[in-house]
């Protein structure tokens, strides 16, 4: 440990504004990074589920029925 | 021959989706060690520098999201060398996928950067060779996406990104020699292929755990992103209707 006190690591021997801003900054951005992704993800499945639904009455052959039976029943 | 089938093989979109999942996984976990191990050892254990103080516990945040941020923009270059070339469409997928990561990256090193300089060089920000090339870089990001934005025919778009991304990869040998062709208030490199790092183990080690931590972060992010864009592109195909219907949103 680089450090005596947990005061003094928070304090960083007065560059400790600049030290967490920068640790702050990049924790914000890596987690906007992983957590936007996850959410487009969501939202693209939603969306194309929904539009399968509505079109699954005109497109029965959305999927192949034979090549997996199991998934072909969920377009309806 | 060979090598010929497996170039097409990785032109394919559904090959590339069935394949890559534990790739993501597994880059992902690496990253999560890597960097929560790196961090930990460079904000607490790493001794402090005897010039700058603790202010230079920010490299372990500034040098790994900088290297990042110029890597991706070659890769970015590759692939648009490899659409323009041979047409692959996951090449633009790829290129297409690169930017949300690197763009933000190249930003993150360049609000490093400054809140390092304040309290090393007494300035948020210098016109100096690193930083200026620097913040071309963010341009040339920035000039990528909207031209995505602005180019409605898809084919076209990523026509152009390859283009602009192609003639961009100029910037990053400035970027890296920038610190030797001028005079600059900002430090040279810390990892060169052909020396050792001018500071002990003690300060390198958790850096260089901090850069493989986010190039693996990025890897494991790229997939997923590659793999969403692929679902997007490709979504009148039965495979994709497949996977779409069978996964829980």
């Amino acid at each position: 440990m680089s450090f005596d006190s947990i005061g003094e690591f928070m304090t960083m021997g007065g560059h400790g504004f600049y030290v967490w801003l920068a640790y702050g900054a990049t924790l914000l951005v890596l987690a906007a990074n992983v957590l936007s992704l996850s959410f487009a993800r969501r939202r693209y499945l939603r969306d194309a589920q929904a539009l399968a639904k509505r079109q699954g009455g005109t497109e029965p052959a959305a999927c192949d029925p034979i090549a997996d039976p199991e998934n072909s029943r969920g377009l309806g | 021959m060979k090598l010929k089938e497996w170039w097409h093989k990785m032109g394919s979109p559904r090959w590339f989706y069935q394949i890559s999942g534990p790739w993501q996984v597994g880059c992902g976990i690496l990253a999560a060690v890597l960097l929560t191990v790196g961090t930990i050892w460079g904000l607490a254990f790493a001794p402090e520098d005897y010039q700058q103080g603790n202010s230079f516990r920010i490299i372990y945040v500034h040098v790994p999201s900088a290297m990042l941020a110029q890597s991706a923009y070659m890769l970015m270059g590759a692939a648009g060398f490899v659409l323009l070339v041979w047409r692959m469409k996951l090449a633009d997928m790829v290129l297409a996928s690169v930017v949300p990561f690197g763009m933000s990256m190249t930003a993150l090193a360049l609000f490093t950067g400054a809140v390092w300089g304040k309290p090393t060089w007494g300035a948020w920000w210098v016109w100096d060779a690193r930083t200026t090339s620097m913040l071309v870089l963010l341009f040339l990001y920035f000039g990528i996406y909207a031209l995505r934005q602005a180019i409605p025919r898809e084919e076209a778009a990523g026509r152009a990104c390859a283009v602009l991304a192609l003639v961009g990869t100029i910037n990053i040998p400035i970027i890296k020699y920038s610190v030797d062709w001028w005079l600059t208030l900002h430090q040279p490199a810390t990892f060169k292929v052909t020396e050792a790092p001018a500071m002990p183990p003690e300060m390198w080690l958790p850096l260089l755990l901090n850069v493989l931590g986010l190039y693996c972060l990025f890897g494991a992010n790229l997939i997923g992103r590659l793999k969403l864009t692929i679902l997007e592109r490709e979504k009148n195909t039965s495979w994709v209707k497949q996977i779409v219907a069978g996964a829980a949103a």
